[in-house]
């Protein structure tokens, strides 16, 4: 199996706060890998640190092959291969539906206007929102704002899909829609990082499951051991809480 | 001692007919002088504004001691400066020199408006295009720059309403504007009160229309987001 990242003996702080600690993790080609963990616990912080919105403080981190250092890489052509979906969708409210998703295949990878309105307009079929092309973010739901960050990432044919509790900000009835599309995506064989409270789309979906506690990993394992038969103490106090 | 009335119902209209000839083509020269200013003043605003704003603390230093002192200075010094002092090195007309010393002056009130208007916008917004591969540049001029825009309209239009009742002090560089031709007027008849108070409706009415425009803008810039 081909790797995709790799991370080795990862580091951050912010100011006194030491918020990953020695972290290292391997995701290969089409793994679904998802986070949990309490909140505080790094889990976001970790996923940020892999599309360097957050920069680390010392460890490494390899992209395809490649250790990526913020000196030498531009992060920019990085960025482009790793989709990022946030809490709070980060729409752009000025922008259509549409203008939302084609945005950075126009800017960015300079694709032509009618090439990206029509991967655009594909992109958002697929993700249920054929009949929204013209209508600006305000007026959407809060499933359907995430369906479009989901597509707006995916525009940019992305090797890698990160999800930054994509599903936290939502009223419970529109859960399942994201969820769904993330399935979907999942069974396209996308390699997807999932941080997520969620535990019973993690168990159903994820390939792995890592437990994260106070900036470390506690445990990890395919989903079926972790969620079924956690070893780690603090994986198991922490999985009776929430399930 | 009172001698005659301070204000005659009269004299005020038959002011009023007699002068508009002179008033009109004034204040065509004070909306001129507003709107260069205004215009200078925006594109100086911006560029200290992301000075302000950058990484960099060279540029912060630089944008900070600029706002400083043009904040902190009166409007007719900086008038008189670039008036007497600048236009002996680079010929300026009094109209050119007005209008750059209020561009200066507004641009520095301009920068924090849209300095405030761009942190205004959540950092979700930047983070969402730098995660699509966009460069910080694109980022500013393609996703938090249209918001701020729209942000900074209000407190724009009102800037821009100071603007154009600083324009005023031009008259003090023999700039034939609304107030200038207000003084000479007066100085000729003797009409004072009146004559004030006609030249106050005239820079009334523009403040006006420039409200109604103002409001309009910012009601577009809402529906297009709707």
């Amino acid at each position: 199996m081909k790797e995709m990242i790799r991370v080795e003996k990862l580091n951050k702080s912010f100011g006194d706060l030491h918020v990953l600690k020695d972290i290292d993790l391997t995701v290969n080609e089409s793994d679904v890998l998802c986070l949990i963990g309490a909140s505080g616990s790094g889990k976001s912080t970790l996923l940020r640190c892999l599309n360097f919105l957050e920069i680390k403080d010392d460890g490494i981190v390899v992209f395809e092959g490649d250790q990526i250092e913020p000196k030498t890489h531009n992060l920019n052509e990085v960025r482009q291969k790793v989709g990022m979906v946030f809490q709070h969708f980060n729409l752009f409210p000025h922008k259509t539906v549409l203008e939302n998703v084609t945005e950075a295949p126009l800017m960015v990878k300079k694709t032509d206007k009618a090439t990206a309105e029509k991967e655009g307009k594909a992109l958002l079929d697929k993700v249920g929102l054929g009949d929204k092309y013209d209508v600006y973010p305000s007026k959407l739901s809060g499933g359907q704002k995430q369906r479009v960050a989901i597509a707006r990432a995916l525009a940019m044919k992305p090797d890698i899909m990160l999800f930054d509790e994509p599903t936290s900000a939502l009223d419970p009835e529109l859960v399942g829609e994201v969820l769904e599309t993330m399935k979907d995506l999942a069974k396209e064989g996308m390699t997807m990082i999932i941080v997520t409270h969620e535990m019973g789309f993690a168990k159903e979906v994820a390939d792995y499951t890592i437990y994260m506690h106070d900036g470390r990993i506690v445990e990890r394992g395919s989903s079926k051991e972790l969620f079924d038969n956690p070893k780690e103490e603090r994986t198991k106090e922490f999985l009776s809480k929430v399930l | 001692m009172i001698v005659g009335s301070v204000f005659d119902v009269g004299t005020f209209i038959s002011e009023l007919l007699r002068t508009y000839p002179f008033f009109i083509k004034a204040a065509i020269i004070t909306i001129q002088l507003t709107a260069a200013s205004v215009f200078i003043g925006t594109g100086i605003g911006i560029i200290f504004a992301l000075l302000k704003l950058s990484p960099m603390r060279v540029f912060r230093v630089i944008a900070n001691t600029y706002i400083t002192i043009i904040r902190g200075t009166p409007l007719i010094v900086q008038i008189f400066a670039l008036f007497y002092g600048f236009s002996q090195i680079i010929m300026l007309s009094a109209f050119w020199s007005a209008a750059l010393a209020l561009a200066v002056h507004n641009s520095a009130y301009i920068a924090e408006i849209f300095r405030g208007a761009i942190q205004s916008i959540d950092k979700g917004q930047a983070e969402a295009g730098r995660s699509l591969g966009m460069s910080e540049g694109l980022t500013m001029r393609r996703i938090i720059m249209p918001q701020a825009m729209r942000r900074a309209v209000p407190p724009l239009g009102n800037q821009f309403i100071i603007g154009l009742k600083d324009s005023s002090l031009a008259a003090f560089v023999a700039v034939d504007e609304l107030f200038r031709t207000a003084q000479g007027i007066a100085a000729g008849t003797y009409n004072t009160m009146e004559t004030y108070i006609i030249v106050a409706v005239y820079y009334l009415l523009l403040v006006l229309v420039f409200t109604v425009i103002v409001n309009e803008v910012e009601k577009r810039m809402a529906k297009s987001e709707k």
